[in-house]
């Protein structure tokens, strides 16, 4: 019994100092380990490239808990946000999430171990909204800044924007989104969202065979 | 060409149907055919030849073929620069033609970039856009695809001083232009499928992309604080909505640090409901 007690008391210390740990994480520091990670993942996988679903695994597993998707949704949204109600905000979260992930799975795809430069962050300790700045460097190009956009949460440092050679991933959906809810109201996007999701996984999956 | 001309013809008139009446895009109908147009002559020519370039060629040759243009733009990239009183990077634009002309073999490497002399991207729409120009309506350009009014005049003095179109004599002019073309396009292969999966609409993406785009190049990744859209919402009243975060955030200006007072309980209040 004793030894059983020992080892639970150990693995709950362990388990709230790992958690403690991840929340004090300064978020360069938690995009540089991330991004680090994923990198050296698809480096050693030689067939992760090719294989979409397994791609999409491994972004679930390491990325998404950085991300804040809600919010995401919600910017994405702009006006439209405040017309949908509880359950439709979940139904567009989900629905953009998917479509996000499937996309950040296509550009992992296409990156070809080109170096990564890690800005130092410019903020202050206490602020709670900062930006991440990464540069992929490439030669004969500019390098193309990543911009992280990241919130500090109770759950630690969350990402709602992403912006790629200053191109904010969220607010470039503000336009279509709200030319289809006005075209087909909020359920009208939902569903253009999900039949946009089934076609792509339809896609990938004749890819695969 | 007739055909080409009909293609045109038949798509500008096709797009004239659908418009969604953004500011930023008054002559959406039209724009909207010229991209069809532009979509289909890719779709026949474009996307194969750079297709079938990137598979035969390996990718150090198509890097030296990269550096050997990029290295000709520092040029005008250096007088653009120039222009827009960024001295210190206009030299650094002529530094890196020179060390690549010479120690990078006509520039076929860039050691320029090895040294740590940055590569940087100008042209003479961002020029008058630094001068105070504004964008002007957006245009799709036939075949050179998203410009704005103040981006195409720009892009005729990039066309008008290109040192490629100085090659002589006229067939390697060409060859070298259209060398330029298919290399260009090829490094667009993964960003095009990409468009392809994430886009609901192509067209109002890639628009939406290059506004984004321009505006950040001119002011070299640090835009200023835009106006508020006027139908943007005023901020509202956190009672009802669990999940906020203000969706009336500035996404324009998230390089400026914001604390969003209600953020403890909303955060709370989310992981109580997914939790």
């Amino acid at each position: 019994m004793r030894p059983i007690a020992k080892a639970l008391l150990c693995f709950c210390t362990a388990f709230f100092l790992g958690a403690v740990q991840a929340q004090e994480l300064s978020p360069d520091l938690l995009v540089k380990n991330v991004t680090l990670e994923v990198v050296e993942l698809i480096a050693k996988d030689r067939e992760i490239r090719g294989n979409r679903n397994k791609l999409i695994q491994l972004i679930d597993e390491k990325v998404l808990p950085h991300f804040n998707f809600s919010a995401m949704t919600a910017l994405a949204m702009g006006q439209s946000w405040h017309k949908a109600n509880a359950e439709q905000k979940k139904r567009l979260t989900e629905e953009f999430k998917t479509l996000l992930v499937r996309t950040y799975a296509s550009a992992l795809a296409a990156f070809s171990e080109q170096k990564l430069d890690f800005r130092p962050l410019r903020a202050k300790p206490t602020d709670t909204d900062v930006t991440v700045n990464v540069r992929v460097l490439q030669p004969g190009a500019q390098p193309v800044p990543i911009d992280y956009s990241m919130e500090k949460t109770a759950a630690g440092w969350k990402v709602y924007d992403v912006m790629v050679g200053g191109v904010s991933l969220v607010a470039n959906y503000r336009t279509e989104f709200n030319n289809t809810v006005r075209e087909s109201g909020i359920d009208g996007l939902i569903k253009t969202l999900s039949a946009k999701n089934r076609s792509l996984e339809a896609a990938s999956g004749a890819q695969q065979k | 060409m007739t055909f080409l001309r009909n293609i045109l013809l038949a798509s500008v008139l096709a797009g004239c149907a659908t418009t969604d009446g953004d500011p930023r895009d008054p002559f959406e109908g039209f724009n909207r055919g010229v991209y069809k147009f532009n979509e289909t002559v890719d779709k026949a020519i474009a996307k194969p030849v750079a297709t079938a370039y990137r598979d035969l060629l390996h990718e150090e040759i198509r890097s030296r073929v990269r550096n050997f243009f990029s290295n000709i733009a520092d040029l005008f990239i250096g007088v653009n620069n120039l222009l827009q009183g960024k001295f210190q990077d206009g030299v650094e634009d002529w530094a890196r033609f020179a060390f690549n002309s010479t120690i990078g073999l006509f520039g076929i490497h860039d050691v320029a970039s090895d040294m740590g002399i940055e590569k940087h991207d100008e042209d003479f729409g961002q020029t008058f856009g630094r001068w105070g120009v504004g964008d002007g309506p957006y245009i799709v350009l036939p075949i050179l695809g998203p410009s704005t009014l103040r981006d195409s005049v720009g892009k005729a003095f990039d066309l008008y001083t290109d040192p490629v179109s100085d090659f002589r004599p006229i067939r390697l002019r060409n060859s070298a232009i259209a060398l330029r073309l298919v290399n260009v396009r090829a490094d667009l292969l993964d960003a095009g499928r990409i468009l392809e999966e994430a886009a609901l609409d192509k067209y109002v993406f890639l628009r939406d992309a290059y506004l984004q785009r321009r505006r950040s190049l001119i002011y070299d990744g640090r835009p200023p604080r835009e106006e508020r859209e006027p139908q943007e919402p005023v901020k509202e009243k956190s009672s009802a909505a669990p999940v906020n975060v203000d969706p009336a955030i500035d996404v324009d200006n998230v390089y400026l640090p914001r604390t969003p007072k209600n953020y403890e309980a909303v955060m709370a209040a989310q992981h109580a409901t997914h939790r």
